[in-house]
């Protein structure tokens, strides 16, 4: 047992930006429209509309095979595009942008393996299925992601409630 | 009542579900705003409704639109109505809601505690599950308060779905409410160990965190760390710990040691790219010597990260980057802009005398291909800095350099015309050797302005015809064809330039006249220098009508001055010597410090008043004034003198001594300074000195390449001179060491270069040299071991360095160099030069040690001293020239030399009072007195007078004669010493160094 008497408890106030996390996550298509987004930390309504645009215009107009991390004014912008679709999440300076990278791709075959019916990693068909289940979408990314940091990246054990309440909705 | 019923069901059947609404959306493109308000209106009406399906269909619609940037902060109690229906299905709509709108701020969160502790304690996981993660979505400090216990029981959950959320959740709990940590620590110091690797992962997330602000109070969960590290697949958990360790090592240096097999083991077995990532970046934040040259080829796959990292081991292991030079070169060739930029980065700092010339060469090809101005603008700075790093230190051609920056200016829209102009006005005057092909170059660049002009933006292009009109104005003596030149910068476009560069315009056109007259007076007809005069008279009015004021005034002055010798030319009168003499003199450059060694003449007292300072009344009544007036007392020195004959005298008795102490002062003694003295002035101004080996005249506009070509052809014709040379030197010496001398790549140190740059700050007094401790390698194998200082008469210090080949192979043709400082100069045979290196006189096999002694020459002994120095020698087995680094470090107690000294003479000594006295106190110092007192004479020289109890008095003698007189007593752990002696300056540097000797126990 590990003695805690000297240890110290005091958590030092750290600014935001300091924190090693994941801030927000988007998914965006082609033309830059917002399919999906969960911030992280508090943002108001009116700057998110501001930065998902500006983040989204910059990275649109990256090409192909231009690399995948951006410095994004004070933090960092890893995305991945899948056919129609972009992910992009937002990073603290700290964090391991390669990590972020296959955290994405990961969360990408979550859902590739929920809408099972798309063989193809996103085309327009499962574009709308994850407007049409946006709450679906959303509780496979809680399961993975939770308050910044990556809870679980097992995917039968991510699908595991969603299955469970599934079931329930059918009874 | 049934109709209600009936009536409501086929409501619901009219009611948008989310995917009508976003179909709804989709078919509404033009007139999406006002769709989607009536929407907005139909969910309102569905909220009022009792049906909880209503509204929680209408809810999940909410959230859709919130996601597109519509504020439903008004839905929020009915956020909240839905949160707390009993169906699960309905309570995840909510909770979901909840928290993607909730912010700490919304009030209706009050409402919520006891329903989220309802949900927390619902035997369905689920319901447990989604709480949690709304929860940390919205957590208030109020909720992390009145929730901590209950999330800390479900830390010990049967189910790990729950442990693992409650575990992640309490971090963002321990950041709202800080006094939950302390109960919750043991636990979750537990679940680190947990059998779920969900829960471990999650709590070394947390503890990660905790850690990585207060990392010295988990220094103690380091073995379990350890431990996870070498059992875990997960490489996000991986990861986490890694960094972590990363944030422990720098306080437990023996984790560094313990750390390097595993991560060493994970870098060539992951293959996951980002693991890599993270050990590498780690061991480079540690500088662990790990094998890290194999692993940047590894990770140059990713090429920015990888450019990122190589960055930091350039810092640390220069050369292991510099075996990747063509990989980083490619890297300009990509398409993404950030890779570029972080590629040209890592040019900087790689570039050598060998090299500089390539690495250019293909950075000119790419910005003849590059797009945009600003990674063009970029690539041209970076070519400058590159170039001019450290005084031009590896420029060995300055004719390639000006023919580079003369290609430089033909870039359009470039911004840094102003940076090309001062690094050709710098050259130009520092680089004496290279004005004549400067001019010529400037002169075509003169000639051919017009291609320039077309950029008139401010800090354009058209800047370097400053440079240019300069140079060629200033050393007009170099001009092939001064006339031609003139009347380039006497063209009608010239008044389209901005004002200031016009003005040098003008300026220089008299030069240049003046030059012209000079040169065709001596002729026998007189009509040629009286056409110059005419198109000087013909020209200038163009300037004189300028808008600027400076154009304006210079033009008229030198009008009038050229109307005036043509009328002495008409009358056949000499007039080119009085010319010239306008502008005789040639400009040296000066080092940015030479001020500093003008010698203050004899009798200026700087520190002295000139005029009384003003009563300080009267400063404050003029406050505003006195800033306007404090220049004046430079111009009224003369007043000085007004000071009595004795009180000037006695100033400069106290100057003197004062001047006698600083050793930092140049002393009048040394019979070649002693000049300075007496005639102070600017001759003695520390000028460049330039001999050039290799005259070279290239006619027209060159390009840079056939430079590249020059060089190497001059480089190998040097090879070739060395190699005869080496030849002849081995046969005299019959030296059958039966190795031949490889040809094969060249050294660094082969290469001399064509043009040298003074480089001033060698100039500069020695305080100016740049010192710094941690220079010594301690991994380096080829170890200069140990240096001990041993003094002979005078100020003559015998230096004796011991060798030790520590390496595997044969060592051979050591040259031992160091670069002499005003103060300490090391003795060098007679016939060589300042700064040749002496040979020392053995070879070291793998193993052995030796030693050499080496004479230094030191003036002043009163403050320590660093002196940097460099060996040479050659690997035998690879013939390849090393070189190694070191410091020398002459402390004060160095100077010390042992000299008994009986009781009554040391009485005497104190008594005299010549002495200065000073003290210093030790703390916590636990050994014996006897000990203390042994170690003090092994250390610092001295030597026991007397010793009475705790209590001895000791004596040492500098080598130059000061008495050094200490008394030390000890009380406990206390050791007080105090020391006199006639030197305060080398007393305390003799105390500074013996606390030091006492710290290190």
């Amino acid at each position: 047992m590990v003695c805690t008497d000297n240890i110290d408890f005091t958590i030092p106030l750290q600014p935001a930006a300091d924190r090693r996390m994941i801030k927000f996550v988007l998914m965006v298509n082609r033309q830059g429209q917002t399919r999906l987004s969960r911030y992280y930390h508090s943002v108001e309504l009116s700057r998110r509309a501001a930065l998902e645009a500006d983040v989204v215009r910059y990275c649109l107009s990256r090409k192909k095979d231009q690399c995948s991390f951006v410095e994004y004014k004070d933090f960092k912008v890893v995305y991945r595009q899948y056919a129609a679709l972009y992910i992009v999440v937002g990073i603290t300076d700290s964090e391991n942008e390669l990590s972020i990278y296959e955290l994405v791709h990961n969360f990408v075959e979550v859902l590739d393996k929920y809408f099972s019916r798309v063989s193809v990693y996103f085309s327009l068909q499962s574009e709308l299925d994850i407007m049409f289940n946006l709450d679906r979408v959303h509780i496979i990314l809680d399961e993975m992601i939770q308050n910044g940091h990556i809870v679980e990246t097992n995917k039968s054990r991510i699908l595991a409630p969603l299955t469970a309440i599934d079931k329930m909705v059918e009874s | 009542m049934a109709l209600k019923i009936v009536k409501g069901s086929i409501d619901r059947m009219f009611d948008k579900n989310l995917q009508d609404l976003v179909r709804g959306i989709r078919n509404h493109k033009e007139d999406e705003a006002k769709y989607i308000s009536t929407c907005i209106d139909e969910i309102k009406q569905e909220l009022k409704q009792d049906n909880i399906a209503v509204k929680a269909n209408a809810v999940c619609k909410l959230t859709y639109l919130q996601m597109l940037g519509y504020d439903v902060s008004w839905a929020a109690f009915n956020i909240v109505e839905v949160m707390s229906s009993s169906k699960f299905t309905y309570k995840r709509i909510g909770y979901l809601a909840a928290s993607q709108c909730f912010h700490e701020n919304t009030d209706v969160i009050m409402l919520t505690t006891n329903q989220i502790r309802k949900d927390l304690s619902s035997p369905n996981q689920y319901d447990t599950g989604v709480a949690l993660t709304g929860l940390s979505c919205f957590v208030t400090p109020d909720l992390a308060r009145d929730l901590a216990n209950d999330i800390m029981t479900l830390m010990s959950h049967t189910k790990p779905y729950i442990r693992k959320k409650a575990v992640l959740i309490m971090y963002k709990v321990f950041l709202k409410y800080p006094e939950s940590l302390r109960p919750a620590f043991p636990r979750l110091k537990e679940k680190l160990e947990d059998p779920d690797p969900g829960v471990q992962s999650a709590a070394v997330n947390v503890i990660c965190e905790l850690a990585r602000r207060n990392p010295k109070n988990y220094l103690s969960l380091a073995p379990l760390f350890f431990k996870l590290m070498t059992s875990s697949t997960n490489n996000w958990v991986l990861i986490k710990i890694i960094k972590l360790f990363g944030a422990l090592t720098p306080l437990e240096p023996r984790l560094g040691k313990k750390l390097i097999e595993p991560l060493t083991n994970l870098i060539h077995s992951t293959s996951a790219m980002s693991l890599l990532y993270e050990c590498v970046n780690t061991v480079i934040a540690g500088q662990y010597s790990c094998s890290v040259g194999s692993v940047c080829l590894r990770i140059s796959v990713v090429k920015y990260l990888g450019l990122l990292a190589m960055s930091k081991i350039l810092k640390t292991h220069p050369k292991s980057v510099q075996s990747h030079k063509d990989l980083i070169l490619q890297c300009l060739d990509d398409k993404d802009e950030s890779i570029r930029l972080r590629a040209l980065d890592l040019l900087y700092g790689m570039v050598s005398k060998k090299n500089l010339m390539e690495i250019v060469k293909k950075l000119m090809i790419h910005v003849d291909k590059a797009e945009g101005t600003t990674y063009r603008d970029e690539l041209l700075t970076k070519i400058i800095d590159i170039c001019s790093q450290s005084n031009y230190q590896y420029i060995t051609n300055f004719e390639w350099y000006i023919s580079i920056l003369v290609e430089l200016t033909r870039l359009e829209g470039t911004r840094h015309g102003h940076l090309i102009a001062s690094q050709m006005l710098d050259v130009a005057i520092r680089v004496k050797a290279i004005r004549a092909f400067a001019v010529a170059q400037m002169a075509t660049l003169l000639d051919n302005a017009h291609l320039l002009t077309g950029n008139m933006q401010r800090n354009g292009i058209c800047e370097v015809l400053y440079a240019a009109a300069w140079i060629c104005g200033e050393f007009s003596e170099h001009l092939e064809n001064p006339v031609q030149t003139l009347e380039a910068m006497l063209r009608p476009k010239v008044a389209t330039l901005p004002g200031h560069i016009q003005a040098v315009y003008v300026q220089n056109a008299a030069k240049l006249f003046a030059t012209i007259l000079k040169n065709q007076e001596g002729n026998t007809d007189s009509t040629a220098a009286q056409e110059t005069s005419q198109l000087m008279i013909d020209r200038l009015p163009l300037f004189v009508q300028s808008a600027n004021l400076e154009v304006q005034e210079r033009a008229s002055c030198i009008l009038q001055l050229v109307k005036y010798i043509q009328k002495l030319q008409q009358k056949d009168v000499e007039v080119a010597e009085e010319v010239s003499a306008l502008f005789a003199g040639e400009l040296n450059p000066v080092a940015p410090k030479a001020q500093k060694k003008v010698p203050v003449p004899e009798g200026l007292d700087l520190d002295a008043w000139i005029n009384e300072p003003p009563s300080e009344s009267e400063s404050e009544d003029e406050q505003p004034k006195a800033i306007f007036t404090k220049e004046e007392p430079k111009h009224s020195r003369p007043r000085h003198t007004e000071v009595d004959e004795k009180e000037l005298a006695r100033r400069r008795e106290a100057r003197k001594q004062e001047q006698a102490n600083n050793p930092f002062y140049i002393k009048a003694s040394p019979s070649s300074q002693k000049v300075y003295q007496e005639t102070p002035g600017v001759e003695h101004i520390p000028v460049v000195q330039i001999d050039l080996s290799v005259p070279l005249k290239v006619p027209g506009l060159p390009m840079s390449d056939q430079y590249v070509k020059l060089e190497e052809e001059r480089r190998q014709k040097e090879r070739a001179e060395k190699k005869k040379k080496e030849k002849k030197k081995r046969k005299e010496k019959r030296s059958g060491r039966g190795k031949k001398h490889d040809s094969g790549p060249e050294s660094e140190e082969d290469i001399t270069p064509a043009h040298v740059v003074d480089i001033v700050t060698e100039e500069m007094p020695e305080n100016a040299l740049p010192s710094d401790d941690d220079d010594k390698d301690p991994n380096d194998p080829h170890k200069v071991c140990d240096i001990q200082g041993n003094l002979q008469d005078g100020s003559q210090v015998v230096v004796s360095v011991i060798f030790e080949n520590k390496s595997d192979s044969f060592l051979k043709s050591m040259e031992f160099n160091v670069l002499d400082s005003l103060n300490s100069k090391l003795q060098r045979p007679e016939g060589s030069g300042p700064h040749d290196g002496l040979t020392v006189p053995f070879q070291l096999p793998p193993g052995v040690s030796n030693e050499a002694r080496f004479v230094f020459t030191v003036q002043s002994i009163v403050m320590p001293q660093k002196l940097k120095g460099t060996l040479t020698f050659i690997v035998k087995d690879s013939s390849t020239h090393e070189k190694l680094d070191f410091k020398l470090h002459f402390t004060c107690t160095s100077y010390l030399i042992t000299t008994p000294c009986y009781s009554d003479a040391f009485a005497k000594l104190l008594e005299s009072g010549d002495l200065k006295s000073s003290s210093v106190r030790l703390e916590g110092v636990n050994m014996p007195f006897h000990h203390l007192l042994a170690r003090i004479c092994f250390h610092h020289h001295f030597s026991v007078v007397e010793r009475i109890d705790s209590c001895a008095s000791m004596y040492s003698r500098s080598i130059q004669g000061h008495h050094v007189c200490l008394l030390v007593k000890t009380s406990g752990q206390t050791v007080s010493i105090d020391a006199k002696c006639d030197e305060p300056t080398l007393l305390g540097n003799v105390l500074d160094e013996i606390k030091q000797t006492f710290s290190q126990c």
